[in-house]
């Protein structure tokens, strides 16, 4: 395989790099760009409950269900997403099983052991936990095999094979989410949809989740292992370090605002651009948004739009405003290797804003929000892994 | 005396109806409305598409010639706890060509509304109270498969009613807590029947141009009343 190996004493047994694995990296990053792309357009079509039970699908087992039914409106899109997520699903923990070696074995082999119990017990305390139960053991058996029938591997270099957990963990606490947004739709916690909570934070974990998958294929790269070689580090020349933290914060926040908006499932509360109900600063009194929601024909059944989903919407405007001035600062203050990275980043936020003008000029349109959602997403985890970069890189002399 | 006590019963009931009345009306638009939507999405369904020659558009103002407005929900306020809805006769919510067929509904706190789907094709019936009392059902219903049934013990205006497989599927039910209430239908007519004699504020509400109604006070004698409501777009 190709594998470079640490041969001294000195660090015991790891493997410095290896082709495959980053390759691997690549196809689970690939996988789950695609996707919190097909959920992105779950949120997009408003079908987010058109299947309205978990884990089954209409009280099939999921791998069951009539193609049919599947093909069936909205259920296609949601169908979609939870077989995808199952493959997802298993490449994590195949990712995680050879980041973390021969040494991940017995952990595995214990933690799915006490989730195929764990599951079982669930299943005994009534209807209202079967769907955990059906989870946790199906994943269970997942990580058992893992455990039990993967090569005897030396373990990647510190720190991915703790990466590799925190992604294993991570991608069944995304897995439970979901299942717990349609099961709890209906339940409302301090005047708010459980559906709505989940659904908002399963939206922002899975690209938390894609940026980590990116990190352990960044440090899995040919390019990560020459940096740290004795034949010496290039430095970034990038004396703006700090701003790419602030600038993928930013972005973090953005995205945030943005599910938040889609979660609420209201539709546009703003319909022009970049007007704002044909003013630059609109009325927002409640004579005006009963006004608004009088002439605004919602296509979905969409619930009527408050005085406080304008302004999260003049807050997403006014945000993007600030992350593009960000990003070309990050751009101008680079130099050497970051600077064509840098100059895609800004080109990225540019689409990105592009995007979102043409969301609210296509009212909306699913493929066109989709798109939105997904370059938000790359340019988060641009943001990010050129902030790891500086930082960890910046000050480096040539030898 | 089991007789007289009849007798006496039967004379009131007698009376009360002698002394009630029709409440009729037309509910007219003022102003243009916002030109309807083309709902894009249901004519590029595989399926769904197939059940519509033209593009389908939004009906959110059905307005006759001479500026009839259906759909209008037209109600007595003020009267609560007389509902009938539990002895009367189900009302039909349908599912034809991938949309609900009628639109806009009211019932009875306690009637029965009996969900049909005339469609060959899957749909949910997602019931979407806003009312803390209604509870909010999510039930699948197979191609032509069995009718689902629903109550809703609060009153409640606008209730939601949607496809989750279908988004574009939505229906209005207004559960009002007493009989005296009645939809406009394409002229824009009402007739609220049977309303005891005396003396009312009634509202007309339409979920677009009237969401928290139009009122006016209205007298009902033996020979019935009249009430004309105006509903202004701007």
């Amino acid at each position: 395989m190709n594998d470079e190996k640490n041969t001294s004493a000195a660090g015991g047994d790891f493997i410095i790099h290896s082709p495959w694995l980053h390759r691997f990296a690549l196809l689970t990053v690939a996988a789950t760009l695609g996707l919190i792309g097909i959920g992105g357009l779950v949120t997009s079509k408003a079908v987010g409950m058109s299947v309205p039970d978990w884990p089954t699908s209409y009280g099939y087992h999921m791998f069951a269900l009539p193609i049919a039914t599947w093909l069936t409106g909205g259920v296609f899109h949601e169908h979609t997403h939870r077989l995808w997520a199952t493959i997802v699903g298993v490449l994590v923990v195949a990712l995680m099983r050879w980041l973390g070696g021969r040494t991940a074995r017995r952990a595995l082999l214990i933690i799915g052991g006490a989730e195929i119990l764990a599951g079982f017990a669930l299943l005994a305390l009534g209807p209202d936990w079967r769907g955990a139960g059906h989870f946790l053991s199906g994943i269970g058996g997942v990580v058992l095999l893992a455990g039990v029938v993967w090569v005897n591997s030396s373990p990647a270099a510190r720190p991915l094979p703790a990466l590799g957990w925190w992604a294993f963990w991570l991608v069944q606490v995304q897995g439970l989410l979901g299942g717990l947004r349609v099961v709890l739709d209906a339940h409302v916690v301090a005047g708010a949809k459980l559906g709505m909570v989940f659904g908002l934070i399963h939206g922002c974990l899975g690209q938390a989740f894609l940026l980590l998958l990116c990190v352990i294929a960044l440090l899995t790269s040919r390019w990560w292992q020459k940096q740290h070689s004795e034949s010496g580090i290039q430095n970034p020349e990038c004396s703006a370090q700090r701003w790419f933290l602030f600038t993928t914060v930013m972005i973090f926040l953005q995205l945030i605002l943005g599910a938040t908006m889609r979660h609420q499932h209201a539709g546009l509360a703003i319909p022009d651009f970049p007007m704002a109900h044909g003013k630059l600063w609109p009325d927002t009194s409640p004579a005006a948004v009963a006004s608004y929601n009088a002439v605004r024909f919602e296509l979905a059944g969409e619930n009527p739009i408050t005085a406080a989903q304008i302004w999260l919407q003049l807050a997403h405007r006014a945000l993007a405003v600030v992350i593009l001035s960000a990003v070309a600062v990050c751009a101008w203050r680079t130099r050497g290797f970051l600077r064509r990275p840098a100059l895609i980043w800004l080109g990225l936020i540019l689409v990105q804003a592009g995007l979102g003008a043409w969301t609210i000029w296509s009212n909306k349109a699913a493929d066109v929000a989709t798109a939105h959602v997904l370059v938000g997403a790359l340019s988060l985890v641009t943001g990010a892994l050129l902030t790891i970069i500086t930082f960890r890189f910046s000050g480096a002399a040539r030898q | 005396m089991k007789t007289v006590l009849a007798l006496a019963v039967g004379l009131t009931a007698t009376l009360q109806v002698a002394t009630a009345g029709d409440l009729t009306g037309t509910v007219t638009l003022k102003g243009t409305p916002p030109a309807e939507k083309e709902i894009t999405p249901l004519k590029d369904d595989a399926t769904c598409g197939k059940f519509h020659a033209a593009m389908p558009k939004t009906q959110f103002f059905v307005v006759a010639a001479n500026g009839g407005l259906a759909d209008t929900v037209v109600m007595l306020k003020g009267i609560s706890g007389k509902s009938t809805g539990a002895s009367a006769a189900p009302v039909v919510l349908d599912q034809k060509s991938c949309v609900y067929v009628p639109q806009i509904v009211a019932v009875q706190t306690g009637q029965t509304i009996t969900v049909k789907n005339s469609d060959p094709v899957l749909h949910n019936v997602h019931s979407i109270p806003a009312v803390a009392g209604n509870e909010e059902k999510n039930l699948a219903q197979m191609p032509n498969g069995a009718d689902l049934t629903l109550k809703f013990d609060k009153a409640e205006n606008f209730l939601k009613f949607k496809c989750d497989v279908h988004p574009w599927m939505f229906a209005w039910v207004t559960v009002v807590d007493h009989p005296y209430f009645a939809v406009t239908d394409k002229e824009g007519k009402f007739t609220i029947k049977d309303v005891p004699a005396g003396k009312y504020t009634v509202t007309a509400l339409h979920r677009k141009a009237a969401p928290l109604g139009v009122e006016q006070e209205v007298e009902v004698k033996a020979d019935g009343a009249k009430a004309d409501f105006t509903v202004e777009v701007k």
